[in-house]
């Protein structure tokens, strides 16, 4: 059984700031030594147990799900809410025939540098290449639909009550095989 | 904040059957969370997948990611490095 409660931080701390110029390392070495002890700080959730789920097929035959957390919505769906404190938890689904380059990104952060995603949004919703692999045959299917996330949440506990859930059932109901899951 | 949400979206995913990868940019917070399978990028955030407008670096990460699918002898948390080429 895993309990989830929030640490509501009440902000968004601008931790990820990147200029063109900063080190594209993965790892806490490219921030100033008080971005650094905020992050050793920060109670990220440690996931225990780790739920295994191997594949149960050939990665040929299944069908595979995008999630991504660049907060990208479709030209008339409702953006996310900036104004959550500890972030808009709620996700948007992305139907899987939709025009990538139609996306919105709503992301709040202005910690990272949106440039690229603005360029293509293939960068961190890889639709286009998703359905790449559905014709080349490395996957048997794209699904029929894909959710949106705004990754900024210090709060997590309200998505792992209901979104996350919610989301799992949606993939689910669709008998989706395998989910590539994308940061920003 | 994104590296823990996928994380998090992830592990749900995976307790009802479905077989996930995370993209994850920053190594400290995969080891602290230990998410089922990550692929590690050494990108900087914005960037997950390398470039904008570059199908074949796009193909390469996400090849990789696959990849962590499909080798039985893994077992959780995978936490595997991108090299790019």
């Amino acid at each position: 059984m895993v309990e989830w409660t929030d640490h509501d931080f009440g902000l968004e701390l601008d931790i990820f700031r990147n200029s063109s110029n900063a080190p594209q390392m993965g790892d806490l070495n490219e921030f100033s030594l008080p971005v650094k002890l905020f992050l050793k700080a920060y109670p990220w959730r440690k996931i225990d147990p780790i739920p295994w789920a191997p594949l149960k097929k050939p990665l040929s035959e299944c069908r595979l799900a995008l999630v991504s957390t660049a907060a990208f919505v479709r030209p008339g769906q409702k953006p996310f809410d900036e104004s959550i404190r500890g972030g808009d938890f709620s996700f948007r689904e992305i139907p899987g025939d939709a025009d990538v380059r139609q996306l919105i990104e709503s992301h709040r952060s202005e910690s990272f540098d949106h440039t690229g995603i603005h360029q293509d949004p293939n960068l961190a919703f890889p639709l286009d290449r998703a359905r790449e692999l559905a014709e080349r045959g490395r996957i048997g299917s794209l699904n029929r639909r894909h959710l949106s996330f705004m990754g900024s949440i210090t709060a997590p506990g309200r998505l792992m009550q209901q979104p996350a859930p919610e989301a799992a059932r949606l993939f689910v109901e669709d008998a989706v095989d395998v989910a590539l899951l994308v940061p920003v | 904040m994104c590296n823990q949400t996928v994380c998090l979206v992830a592990a749900e995913l995976e307790r009802h059957g479905i077989s996930t990868v995370v993209i994850q940019l920053l190594r400290e917070v995969a080891e602290r969370m230990r998410p089922p399978r990550a692929l590690l990028v050494p990108f900087k955030h914005g960037y997950p997948l390398h470039m904008p407008n570059d199908p074949q670096r796009q193909h390469a990460v996400i090849d990789a990611a696959l990849k962590l699918f499909e080798d039985p002898a893994l077992s959780p948390p995978v936490l595997a490095d991108f090299l790019p080429g």
